[in-house]
This record gives structure tokens, C-alpha cells and sequence, in this order.
């Protein structure tokens, strides 16, 4: 059970939340120019790490609020909870 | 490689059974390869088998990070079936079911393969629907399938909660008799020793740390072991894809998600199928030893740590006695996870690479133990043509940006 840090209602279990996969993908502005490859790029292909990992979480059964988290997929912990307009701040610890 | 039968079992019972040979060679790691293949669970071992058998090519070394079949094959449920949506995916997972059909004939290697029939359940009236044309789809390709009403349903699962008030109240079904579980180590173990027969070596606790290329082609590979020249490489990783796939510089679609599985204590022989159900995520079987085999949703989110969190081994548990009440009083033996490659579309990629001799076999998420023959046997035949085998032509890499989706995790719910 991975316990998860709100930042709107505090620590609570994983199974209050949802997750929504990673995070800071950007839709290419121009989508009827950009090549097939880009546009397929943007909608299938993940960094998947196998370690540190920039993803979203909602809140689904408490403030319903989305957020970003910094994790690490191997042990699971979480290193960083940040807003969902913020960009990731660096971390110190799990493995990348 | 000494041949196994009942006449052999005779023989080595007179000895006390001390004088059975290894299964496959010790091999050591050696320089130089024709063809390398990083993986050594059931498709990277079937794929060297097949690439030996039916390519002549047997200059060939599988690396297993691990021990051999210690990734998914041999941490699954052991189901396999051909019931998909797609004419593409039917084609393939016929195929592959055939070849389990005969693989303890083929192999010389007893895989245990029970046919007990797969039943899927529907639990509304508009999902008997659906499951009438599902059916109908895979009736039209020549595969075995039965649309079963309520009663019938009852009939082949007497422990099924069929009360009219249940949580998941049961409106019908549909079977695939041919479908069934075997024994996933021995699957690994008979391609392993198959391959080894013919010359191929099988190297443990090896990693493979990192890729040679050079002008957009393949030249070798960096291992704890050492480095080992070759021009054609597979990989067969499974959860671990996106990693591999990583050291040459490519991207795939694929989140690794862990998948876990469960079993009871052994009880004397009560369920005959293995039973599931697309909107409802558990599934049940029962083991030979009598444990009752359970499985159900992949965790939610991306992981590769091979155990498995709580709140989804609940909810499998919440949903296997929901439907079968007598099951709460068994206790629960043991649990595990395996980390599973999960494509937007839940089909499987088995291609060649914008890297020349660099090929891969990956996105088998839930449900690629079933493809194990048919996958290595694809896989082989890319390598030794560079040209894809027309049974997996459909399942390139280059299908996402193409726009042509296999999208069975639609059209099949799911997909163990
Ligand atoms: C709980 C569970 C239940 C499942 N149930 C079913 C089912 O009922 N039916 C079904 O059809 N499928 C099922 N599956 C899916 C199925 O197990 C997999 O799709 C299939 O086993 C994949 O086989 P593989 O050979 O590709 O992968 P694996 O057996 O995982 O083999 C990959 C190997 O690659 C090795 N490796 C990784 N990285 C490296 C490296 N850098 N260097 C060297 N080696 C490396 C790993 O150690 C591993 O042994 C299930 C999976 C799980 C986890
Ligand atoms: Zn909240």
C-alpha cells in the first residue's frame, strides 16, 4: 500500500487515489502538421523508467484534485508532490 | 539429450532416480555469436529453439539476467486460449494454441496440458450481447466457442454465487473448450532443453548491460559477463522492454504495470474450467496439486517491483468470493506479482527496428504465456529473413504511427 501525501488534504492510502500515468507530456501545438511519427509519439510512446518516474495522481475519493508526484517505481516511494502547473523539482535519493 | 518416456521412468526408478542426465547444458559465455537473444523466459528460449530448428541457425546464446524462466513464465496463471476479436489476433493465438496442443509430442516434454475449457462470464443483459458477436467473430474464424445461457453456466460452475440478489449477478457465458492451463515451468524447461540439444547456450546471471551499434546497425552486446560480438539480436524481456529497448535508443509504447496472482490451499478437485469475465477483474482455475489458481487486474499504476500492492489483491479477493462464497473460508497460500509490458492496444509487438539486425518481441502484458510457441516461432523467422513473419506482420512497431491498432483491449476485455 503506497501511502500518498495531498496537497490539499494530507497523507492518505493509495486506494483514495488514481493514477493518471506520466506526466509533462506536450501536445504538439500543431497537430495537422506535425508528421504521423510525432503524433504517435505523443499519444502512445512512454519513458516508462525503471526507477524515478514524473507521474500524475488524482484524488479521486477525497478533494478530486490532480497532481504530480515523483516516485520511484522500483521501491514505490515518493520522493516529491508537486502541482500539477509546476515543473519537477530535482530530488536526491531512489535510483535513475 | 536422452528421450523421456514411461519406459525411461521404469529404467531410472530401478537406478532410484540418481542417474537422470542435466536437462540442458551448462554453457560458458563465448565471444562470438550469429544470433543472441536477451531474455530467457519462454519466448526468448522458444525463439532460439525455433531459430536452431528451423533456420540451421545454431551458433546462438539466450542471457538470462536471472534464472532461467524466473521473469512471467513463471509467474503466471498458465492460461491459454484463442477466443480474440481480431482476425489478426485469432490467426496468431490459434496457431499458438495448436502448438501447445502438441508441444508435449514435439518437445519430448510433458507440459501438462489440461483442456478443461475457458468460460467467460456476463453479468448483464447487454453484455450477452456483446458476447454474442464476440462469439459469433470467432466462430467465423474456424475457433471452437459456445454461447452459454444461465443454467448452463450453473451446470459447468456449481459453485458459481447464482443467486438472482448476488453483487455479480450471472445472466450467461461463453466457452472456449479447447482453452486450458498447463505447467509454465515445464514449458520453459522443454524449450530450454530443446535448444540446448541443438546447440544453443543458455547463459544465467548474465545482464545485459548495454547495446553495440554503430551505423544504424547491431554489433554486439555489453553483459556482467563480458562483451559478445553478434549482428542479430532479440529481445524478450517483458517488463523490462522499455529498458532494453532503451540502450538502443528506442522509445516503445509500453507501461510496465505489475500483474499478481494468487493461490489457496489445495482442496480435492471442485472446478473444472478456468473461468473469467471481462468487466469483473478476477479469474479462477484449479491447479493439478488442487490449489485454486487466482487472478485478476493489472495494479494500477506503473511499477517494476515484482510484488504487487494490496488495495488490487482485495479487490480479486472482494470479487472471487462474491462469486463464490464457499471460497472465503479457504485460506490464502501464497501471493507474487510479475511485471507486465502493457501496449496502448493490448497486442503484441514482435518486429524489426529502425536499428538493422535489432529486433523485439514485447508488449505481451497480461496474456503472453498463450504465445510462447507461436511467439518464438515468429521472432526466429524475423531474425533469420529480416522480414516479418506474415502472422505477426499485423503487430509491427511501426502500427502506432500508422494508425493501425490492434485494439483488443476493447474488443476482448481480459487478456490472460
Ligand atoms: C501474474 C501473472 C499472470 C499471468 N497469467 C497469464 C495467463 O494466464 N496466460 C497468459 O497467456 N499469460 C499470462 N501472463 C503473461 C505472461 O506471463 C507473459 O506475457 C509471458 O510470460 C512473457 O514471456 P517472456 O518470455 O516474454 O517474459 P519473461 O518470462 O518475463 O522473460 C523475460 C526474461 O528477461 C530477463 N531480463 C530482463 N532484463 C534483462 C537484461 N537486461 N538482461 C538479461 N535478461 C533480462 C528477465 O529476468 C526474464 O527472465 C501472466 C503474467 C503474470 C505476471
Ligand atoms: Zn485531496
Amino acid at each position: 500500500m503506497i501511502r500518498i501525501e495531498c496537497p490539499w488534504c494530507g497523507l492518505r492510502s493509495e486506494s483514495e487515489f488514481t493514477c493518471g500515468g506520466q506526466s509533462h507530456i506536450v501536445r504538439p501545438e500543431n497537430p495537422a502538421e506535425v508528421s504521423d511519427e510525432i503524433w504517435a509519439e505523443y499519444l502512445y510512446q512512454r519513458e516508462n523508467p525503471r526507477g524515478l518516474h514524473r507521474e500524475r495522481w488524482r484524488h479521486t475519493y477525497g478533494c478530486r484534485q490532480w497532481f504530480n508526484v515523483i516516485r520511484d517505481t522500483v521501491t514505490h516511494e515518493i520522493l516529491a508532490v508537486y502541482h500539477m502547473t509546476d515543473s519537477a523539482p530535482e530530488v536526491s535519493g531512489g535510483r535513475e | 539429450m536422452e528421450k523421456y518416456s514411461a519406459f525411461g521412468l521404469l529404467r531410472h526408478a530401478l537406478s532410484g532416480h540418481r542417474r537422470w542426465p542435466q536437462v540442458w547444458r551448462s554453457a560458458e559465455l563465448k565471444p562470438n555469436y550469429d544470433a543472441v537473444v536477451i531474455g530467457g523466459g519462454g519466448h526468448g528460449l522458444a525463439t532460439a529453439y525455433y531459430l536452431a530448428k528451423e533456420h540451421g541457425i545454431t551458433n546462438v546464446a539466450v542471457l538470462e539476467k536471472g534464472w532461467l524462466g524466473g521473469g512471467n513464465t513463471g509467474r503466471n496463471t498458465a492460461v491459454s486460449r484463442s477466443n480474440y476479436f481480431y482476425p489478426e489476433s485469432t490467426r496468431f493465438f490459434e496457431h499458438s494454441l495448436k502448438r501447445f496442443e502438441t508441444m508435449g509430442r514435439d518437445l519430448n516434454y510433458n507440459i501438462m496440458f489440461t483442456q478443461g475449457g475457458v468460460l467467460s462470464l456476463a453479468f448483464s443483459r447487454h453484455e450477452m450481447e456483446i458476447f454474442r458477436r464476440w462469439a459469433t467473430a470467432i466462430q467465423v474464424q474456424g475457433v471452437d466457442c459456445r454461447v452459454m445461457g444461465r443454467e448452463e453456466v450453473s451446470e459447468a460452475v456449481p459453485l458459481l454465487n447464482m443467486s438472482p440478489h448476488a453483487r455479480y449477478r450471472v445472466y450467461g457465458g461463453f466457452m472456449q473448450q479447447r482453452g486450458g492451463i498447463s505447467r509454465h515451468d515445464a514449458v520453459a524447461w522443454a524449450y530450454a532443453r530443446a535448444a540446448s540439444s541443438l546447440g544453443v547456450d543458455i547463459i544465467q546471471n548474465c545482464e545485459v548491460t548495454g547495446l553495440n551499434i554503430s551505423d544504424g546497425a547491431v554489433r554486439g552486446v555489453q553483459t556482467t559477463l563480458g562483451t559478445i560480438r553478434t549482428s542479430k539480436l532479440a529481445m524478450a524481456v517483458a517488463g523490462h522492454s522499455s529498458v532494453v529497448a532503451g540502450m538502443a535508443g528506442i522509445k516503445l509504447p509500453i507501461v510496465s504495470q505489475c500483474l499478481q496472482a494468487m493461490v489457496s490451499e489445495p482442496i480435492k478437485p471442485c472446478f473444472d474450467h478456468v473461468v473469467m469475465s471481462p468487466q469483473v477483474h478476477c479469474y479462477v482455475s484449479q491447479s493439478d496439486r488442487g490449489e485454486l489458481v487466482i487472478g485478476g487486474g493489472a495494479d494500477t499504476h506503473p511499477s517494476y517491483g515484482q510484488r504487487g500492492n494490496l488495495p488490487t489483491t482485495e479487490s480479486v479477493l472482494n470479487a472471487v468470493t462474491e462469486m463464490y462464497p464457499a471460497f472465503s473460508r479457504l485460506k490464502l497460500m501464497r501471493q507474487w506479482g510479475g511485471i507486465v509490458d502493457i501496449t496502448p492496444d493490448a497486442s503484441p509487438i514482435v518486429s524489426k527496428t529502425p536499428v538493422n539486425g535489432f529486433y523485439i518481441s514485447a508488449g505481451w502484458g497480461t496474456g503472453g504465456y498463450k504465445a510462447i510457441p507461436a511467439g518464438g516461432e515468429t521472432l526466429a523467422y524475423t531474425m533469420a529473413h529480416d522480414r516479418a513473419h506474415p502472422l505477426v506482420e499485423p503487430f509491427s512497431l511501426a502500427r502506432f504511427a500508422q494508425g493501425r491498432l490492434v485494439d483488443e483491449s476493447a474488443a476482448a476485455g481480459v487478456a490472460h
